[in-house]
């Protein structure tokens, strides 16, 4: 109601004032007076909007302000404002840090595999089903492949160590056939990467294809005829047809896993980690957590997880950039 | 328009076009065309191989889960020894019948069941609350009110800074620090305020206005009756992220009691807590190993089963809310 009041007295002042002054201020005043207007039309949706706007302050821009004790030697008796200040000092500690290069090569590797790797299986994927008539058969290929999408992310890491365990799982039989020695691939640094991506298709193969399918379903039938006419096969019609209509699809979804390689996850990577594979496993993700909450060491933590949020914020910034250019329409604005 | 007259099966483009109506009732054997241009040798074939990588795809996908469910089913001897492929071996209860009798197990799940319940609810309403303001192009300041929205999903202060809130609101190892944290997801919030723009018309809006209605009536009785299909979306995204997730719980439970299903089903597996102890005798030893074997897959089924359950709704809802949010704000 201040709020109704204040713009009111607003509206009274530029009424008052002089004509030439209002001629300068005429933009801002229709302005006032459109959101006076809108606040008395609509107050109730915006006392509705301060419920949940109190929640993003809460737990996400104080956090942001919390980010501070990056820049602190945080301790728990004088709290976040009244700790003492100490300049850059985390950050040089960390980029000293004999770990540095190992973390930042880690989380690299393993994005740039799980985003090359992933992104042309879904689209195969669809592209074959988009060949084959409606019927039970692709109804069934669909949901199943859809399905592991809905597993959580401690399920597929249980499934893999189950699977892939030497004594009892599925890779056991595998190796006896060969007549090889059984080995515990999840205790093997070499092998942590190629599980953690290929379980990650796995999981998101079907559910990417969704994505496809819709945009094949929009391809304008007359491409489809005119090249029948032309005597097409089925794989030049793919090739001329159906893949330059995916291909701005595609694009976006390149253009967005690229724009999230900094923010790869730490569920799965922690879940798979143990002391065997840990000089490939240790992303930076993980690091700042045992930094933080195991050791304690809560402005260390911050300061690389502070590091991490700004790369990250300014890859997606030129992944949008590169976006509009491409497509003429940016990924969020 | 074209997606409809498709539908339709049999459109014009299947038809050879030559033989028009007036020649073919001339010359009857004309009318003998193929109705489609005639499949070569190489697209047969290539429709084959197009069926075999469908069918490697579904193998690839389907045999592990097939394993897993398998196992779960199967007696404790044969899950050690390794003899289990894609049919249980000696069907029995016995993995569920261990894994239900455990405490742990069970509070595990209904707390889940408890978070997921009441995390959903808060969440929704908060993204209702939120959306519906957003939707309407008359509010004055909804442009910089959405910048704020979405630069949370571009910027965020970090696991610790989060913590340090949570922390010092002493909702740590309580059951708010599941269900408040992570309520607003700013994904939905976008593909809830798309969807009413462009569901619920300006007309509709003001004619309700002229009528009287206000705001919040028009909200609880025209917006949510006709938004039900989005809100099913929604809250189908929020529930089931609340039901897999273990990170939240990881960062603010300590006290076991509170423990969803996803951080039990770690600390039994991922770090094999439940060691073997107590039993001297090595018959009764090995017995106990073979059970904590066919418990974890038992487990893994029980943790997934109410995933699965509603998959059949998810699928397809699911499919609409990728097609809402593609097209966005």
């Amino acid at each position: 109601m201040t709020a109704v009041n204040s713009s009111q007295t607003g509206g009274t002042f530029t009424r008052v004032s002089p004509p030439g002054k209002q001629r300068n201020g005429l933009p801002k005043t229709t302005a006032r007076r459109r959101a006076r207007r809108s606040l008395r039309r609509h107050w109730t949706l915006y006392l509705l909007m301060l419920v949940p706007l109190t929640h993003l302050l809460i737990f996400k821009y104080i956090p942001m302000a919390n980010g501070v004790i990056a820049f602190k030697d945080y301790n728990v008796v004088q709290g976040i404002w009244a700790s003492p200040w100490a300049g850059w000092k985390h950050f040089q500690a960390f980029l000293a840090n004999p770990q540095f290069w190992e973390l930042v090569n880690n989380t690299f590797l393993l994005s740039f595999y799980a985003v090359i790797a992933a992104f042309p299986i879904p689209i195969i994927l669809a592209l074959a089903l988009n060949e084959i008539r409606q019927g039970l058969f692709k109804r069934t290929v669909q949901m199943v492949t859809y399905a592991p999408y809905f597993i959580s992310t401690v399920v597929v890491v249980s499934m893999l160590i189950m699977i892939l365990s030497p004594k009892v799982g599925l890779t056991g039989h595998v190796f006896g056939f060969f007549g090889v020695e059984a080995v515990d691939l999840l205790a093997e640094p070499g092998y942590f990467r190629h599980i953690y991506v290929w379980s990650d298709i796995w999981q998101t193969a079907g559910y990417s294809a969704v994505i496809y399918l819709a945009a094949l379903a929009g391809v304008d039938q007359s491409l489809y005829e005119a090249a029948r006419v032309d005597g097409a096969t089925r794989l030049q019609k793919i090739w001329h047809v159906d893949l330059p209509s995916i291909m701005p699809t595609a694009v976006i979804v390149l253009i967005l896993a690229v724009g999230n390689i900094m923010a790869i996850g730490f569920e799965k990577a922690f879940l798979m980690q143990n002391p065997l594979n840990l000089s490939a496993s240790e992303i930076i993700a993980t690091y700042v957590y045992k930094t933080g909450l195991l050791n304690a060491d809560f402005s260390q933590a911050t300061a690389i997880g502070l590091l991490n949020s700004v790369v990250n914020l300014c890859l997606l910034v030129f992944v949008n950039f590169i976006a509009k250019r491409v497509t003429g329409n940016g990924v969020w604005s | 328009m074209s997606l409809i007259r498709d539908t339709t099966g049999t459109g014009p483009a299947r038809h050879t076009t030559f033989p028009d109506p007036d020649t073919s009732r001339r010359f009857p054997f004309l009318r003998r065309t193929p109705r489609r241009v005639q499949e070569t040798k190489v697209d047969r074939i290539f429709l084959v191989c197009t069926y075999l990588l469908l069918l490697t795809f579904l193998a690839v996908v389907l045999l592990p889960l097939l394993n897993i469910v398998a196992s779960s089913f199967s007696a404790p001897t044969a899950v050690t020894s390794g003899q289990v492929l894609f049919w249980p071996v000696d069907f029995t209860l016995r993995g569920y019948e261990v894994a239900l009798g455990n405490p742990q197990i069970v509070t595990g799940f209904l707390n889940s069941l408890f978070y997921t319940v009441v995390g959903t609810f808060i969440s929704v309403v908060l993204t209702i609350a939120l959306a519906f303001p957003l939707s309407r192009r008359s509010l004055f300041g909804r442009g910089p009110v959405m910048g704020v929205v979405v630069f949370t999903m571009l910027f965020s202060g970090g696991v610790i800074p989060t913590y340090l809130v949570v922390q010092n609101l002493g909702m740590l190892d309580t059951r708010w620090a599941m269900v408040l944290p992570q309520a607003i997801g700013v994904w939905q919030v976008v593909i809830a305020a798309t969807y009413l723009r462009t569901m619920i018309p300006d007309e509709l809006y003001e004619a309700a206005q002229l009528d009287g209605c206000g705001d919040l009536r028009f909200l609880w009785k025209v917006v949510v009756p006709l938004a039900k299909p989005m809100i099913a979306v929604i809250a189908l995204m929020y529930a089931i992220a609340q039901w897999n997730g273990y990170f939240d719980a990881l960062l603010y439970l300590r006290d076991a009691d509170l423990h969803p299903i996803q951080l039990v089903l770690r600390n039994i597996l991922i770090l094999n807590s439940e060691a073997a102890g107590g039993a001297t005798d090595p018959t009764k030893m090995l017995e106990r190993r073979q059970m904590a074997d066919l418990l974890k897959y038992s487990l893994i089924v029980i943790a997934s089963v109410p995933v699965l359950l509603i998959y059949p709704f998810v699928a397809r809802y699911f499919t609409k809310g990728i097609m809402i949010g593609a097209i966005k704000g």
